[in-house]
């Protein structure tokens, strides 16, 4: 008689939960892993949720893996929700009334929508935008209405706005700061952002927030009144204003210390033994420099969910995010980040920006202010650069003269496109001339 | 999971506009079927010409209304909720009618005269013979390609990739595959098709093809003898080695301009699944070993003076003609672009694509690189691919892309919303190595 096989239960099935049992079927081929997801039985890209309203997408298609993918690598999905945690017994229980026995149990329970206590949230045609059920809504109260407005000058207030627009109803959209973005695009980078929603003809009300929301006799939004004292009408409220870590099933295991998030520790592990915690519901307790507590993103999810398999494996690793990046599309506009880019300015850290006169591509690249003038990082907009190339320079401190030299090197985008290298160079030369560089020759196109 | 249809409202009503350009493309189908019943040739011409003029005015006018009218970039909304783009009646009728075209064009061919009439003029004009019935096909085929390689270029025209490669496949196809076998005609030399080779034109190297090209052509058949078969053996490698298969099957030849044009509103349909890609390699191998044995048959045969094999390899030959080079790329090909989407022979049937495949695979220094660790699994990029792969597979590992079957588009580099993917050729060490970026054991674990 063999012993039970260890069982890992992941409650969860986004990118961090999926990425860790990916991970530790592959580094511990034997473990019996579950999945549990109240919201859908398989996997699916919520980064995608907005391709399948827009009818780029089906819903099949914005499945990572086939069906039979699961079954072949034996992860059980259990299609149901998560309702209590009991750890001394090192059990879970389901809303289908089972219970599940771990080894080891991470929680990857994802986020939910932030909402600020407005009045009037409660309202038919309100909602935030983050999961399937919140897709569902969004498609049924949306269907033939003339306006809806969008709270929340970030990444997925500008999604909303362009699904809306997609379907020839008016965005209107509230923006808490003087331009778009304020938390990670300077202004120069927010003005093209700007740019693109003026293009496509979607009103924009800058420094105005949400006071209330207004609803009729049936209890649906009729209008909303803004922080300038404007009543807007619309019949649809979307707000997206953030989301936050989600707490339901880790609130019913006291001894589970939470803050914002769940707790962890660089292993990702919780104050509960067995029990771990990663991505969007994880709070790092001490952050590397730099970074913030919870991460919230795709990428960073995937990290976690990888890392953390690792410990679980029995191969203890801590969570380094390394280099930063990320990336977005603003409309038909393209943005790629790398390293530390911050909005406002730092002490011991310049910039040097380029824009294009006439079409929507810019470059800006953060260096050291000292003497060394390291290449700490980029914001590419319109413009792709090499991921690899980026990372290189900033981990090996490259001097911005160097890069400048070199940077057809990161260059990324499709055969044939305009390249600015030259002019970019120009514009530094002018700018820079007591430092004035000469460009290496161009990135071969054919060979 | 909900229902896709939950998840996406229904279109929006089309505007005059559109609804008129629609009517257009209609009323000149309808011209087309009024020239088939009449038999008076003056009206025939009349009705035949008017026809046309009115499914170019319809199809340029609904291009320039959804895409012209649009500020530049990713179009593709309600792509899967049309009826005519995802399989809807208007698909299954449209895929109907062009089976039944190609049915009637190869097997009964006395339908058509009505249409065929009214082209003598054009027909003697450019070969100085009159109409039949494949003079009509290549018209009718090269009006597709630039009426619709119009809408391609209006739909891509944010990617110079995209404009380059659609102006080569309409010159291709107007040039070398319609104009300049008209003109040898013309000039009582044999016609033949500069830009087809063995396999894909098999009979090009067939011994009865060599024989009366070298009889009737003189120095000049003897040039196109050796222009084929240099093509197929020498230059297909080298230039299959510089820049894979798409310097031919996305570039050059008729049947991918065909598909790249008014394949292109089809190209999502092509099946991801792993059940398919088998089925791909279970077919077109086997197509390609048979069209080899056959052609070495026959000149072993010719060698023998038909001693040894006696009618069989000529009979051989025409059954594979009759089931590949009609039935498979014709009417299932073509036909059924509504339904299977747009390459349906390439990925299934074509002995070239077999050949170009391989070569890419194991001998070229073409790649579609992925960005480090950019991709957020949307699957923009696999439902683009005409050749069903499923890209996404590779990107969110950080893999390159090395198929036999990427024809090379680059419709996925184009639609990715991150600047994740892009189609390289470079050095052949690494080419199929992933991006360190993105595992957690070989990147942020170990270092």
């Amino acid at each position: 008689m063999t012993a039970a096989p260890f069982h890992l239960v992941i409650i969860g099935n986004g990118i961090a939960g999926i990425s860790c049992a990916l991970t530790l079927r592959r580094l511990r081929p034997e473990a019996r892993i579950t999945i549990v997801s109240g919201e859908s039985l398989h996997h699916y890209a919520r980064t995608a949720l907005m391709y399948v309203y827009m009818g780029h997408l089906r819903l099949a298609d914005i499945k990572p893996y086939e069906d039979w993918f699961w079954r072949e690598n034996q992860l059980d999905l259990v299609h149901t929700t998560a309702t209590a945690l009991h750890p001394a017994g090192q059990r879970v229980s389901l809303s289908n009334g089972l219970t599940l026995s771990y080894d080891a149990l991470l929680l990857a329970t994802g986020s939910e929508s932030r909402f600020h206590d407005w009045p009037g949230q409660h309202l038919a045609g309100v909602q935030g935008f983050y999961n399937l059920s919140d897709l569902e809504a969004l498609s049924r109260d949306i269907h033939g209405i003339r306006r809806g407005v969008v709270v929340g000058g970030g990444l997925i207030g500008i999604e909303l706005a362009e699904m809306l627009h997609s379907r020839g109803i008016e965005p209107l959209l509230l923006v808490r700061d003087a331009h778009y973005w304020s938390s990670s695009l300077p202004p120069e980078e927010a003005a093209l952002v700007d740019y693109q929603i003026k293009q496509n003809q979607i009103p924009v009300r800058y420094h105005t927030e949400l006071r209330e929301i207004l609803g009729d006799a049936q209890g649906r939004v009729r209008a909303v009144r803004t922080t300038a004292g404007e009543e807007i009408a619309c019949q649809w409220v979307g707000l997206a204003t953030g989301v936050r870590p989600n707490l339901t099933l880790a609130r019913t295991a006291p001894a589970l210390e939470t803050d914002q998030g769940i707790l962890v520790d660089e292993y990702l592990k919780t104050t509960l033994p067995h029990v771990y915690a990663a991505g969007d519901c994880a709070q790092h307790r001490l952050p590397a420099a730099g970074e913030v507590p919870i991460e919230q993103l795709w990428y960073t999810g995937r990290m976690q969910g990888e890392t953390v398999a690792h410990t679980i494996a029995g191969q203890p690793a801590p969570y380094r995010r390394g280099i930063w990046f990320n990336s977005a599309k603003f409309f038909n506009l393209e943005y790629q980040t790398y390293g530390r880019a911050p909005v406002a300015p730092t002490d011991g850290l310049s910039s040097f920006y380029w824009q294009h006169p006439m079409r929507q591509v810019a470059l800006r690249i953060y260096f050291e202010t000292s003497d060394s003038q390291a290449v700490t990082g980029f914001n590419a907009l319109g413009l792709r650069l090499r991921h690899a190339v980026c990372e290189q320079w900033i981990r090996q401190r490259t001097p911005l003269t160097t890069v400048l030299a070199r940077l057809a090197e990161a260059n990324f985008d499709p055969e044939f496109f305009p390249r600015h290298e030259a002019a970019i160079v120009r514009a530094f030369n002018q700018q820079f001339p007591q430092q004035a560089i000469a460009i290496r020759p161009k990135r071969r196109l054919f060979f | 999971m909900p229902d896709a249809y939950q998840l996406a409202p229904p279109l929006p009503a089309r505007l005059p506009f559109e609804r008129a350009a629609l009517t257009a493309v209609a009323a000149g189908l309808l011209g087309l079927l009024l020239t088939l019943a009449d038999a008076d040739p003056h009206r025939q011409q009349t009705w035949f010409y008017a026809a046309l003029g009115l499914l170019s005015v319809g199809t340029l006018g609904w291009s320039w209304l959804k895409y012209g009218q649009q500020p530049a970039g990713v179009r593709q909304d309600g792509l899967w909720q049309c009826a005519s783009t995802s399989r809807g009646a208007a698909a299954w009728v449209t895929g109907l009618v062009l089976t039944g075209f190609y049915i009637i064009l190869y097997w009964f061919p006395d339908y058509l005269t009505h249409l065929i009439r009214p082209l003598d003029g054009f027909s003697h004009s450019l070969r100085g013979r009159p109409a039949d019935q494949w003079f009509l096909y290549g018209t009718f085929y090269t009006l597709a390609v630039a009426l619709m390689g119009a809408r391609a270029l209006w739909k891509y025209r944010h990617s110079r990739y995209q404009a380059i490669r659609t102006l080569s496949v309409m010159f291709f196809q107007t040039g070398f595959a319609f104009i300049l076998p008209g003109l040898l005609q013309l000039f009582q030399k044999p016609e033949f098709y500069f830009s087809y080779f063995w396999p894909l034109k098999y009979d090009y190297l067939f011994p009865s093809t060599v024989g009366y090209l070298i009889d009737n052509g003189q120095a000049l058949g003897v040039f196109m003898v050796f222009w084929g078969a240099a093509m197929s053996f020498i230059a297909t490698p080298i230039l299959t080695y510089f820049y894979g298969k798409r310097w031919y099957c996305s570039w050059v030849c008729g049947c991918g301009g065909l598909a790249e044009t008014a394949g292109d509103p089809y190209r999502h349909l092509a099946d991801k699944s792993r059940a398919a890609w088998r089925w791909e390699v279970r077919i077109i191998y086997p197509i390609f070993g048979l069209i080899i044995l056959i052609t070495a048959l026959l000149w072993l045969n010719t060698a023998t003076h038909n001693v040894l094999l006696g009618s069989i390899s000529g009979k051989a030959a025409q059954w594979y003609g009759f089931f590949i080079g009609s039935i498979f790329s014709g009417v299932v090909g073509v036909g059924f672009y509504p339904i299977f989407g747009s390459r349906v022979w390439c990925r299934f049937g074509c002995p070239m694509a077999a050949y170009l495949g391989l070569l890419q695979k194991h001998f070229s220094r073409f790649r579609i690189s992925t960005n480090g660790g950019q991709c957020i699994s949307c699957g923009n990029c696999s439902n683009a691919c005409e050749m069903g792969i499923d890209v996404q597979q590779y990107a969110q590992r950080g893999a390159p892309i090395v198929r036999a079957s990427c024809v090379g588009c680059g419709v996925c580099s184009t639609v990715c919303p991150r600047g994740v993917l892009n189609l390289e050729n470079g050095p052949r060490e690494g080419r199929l190595l992933a991006s360190t970026l993105i595992h957690a054991d070989s990147l942020r674990i170990l270092s």
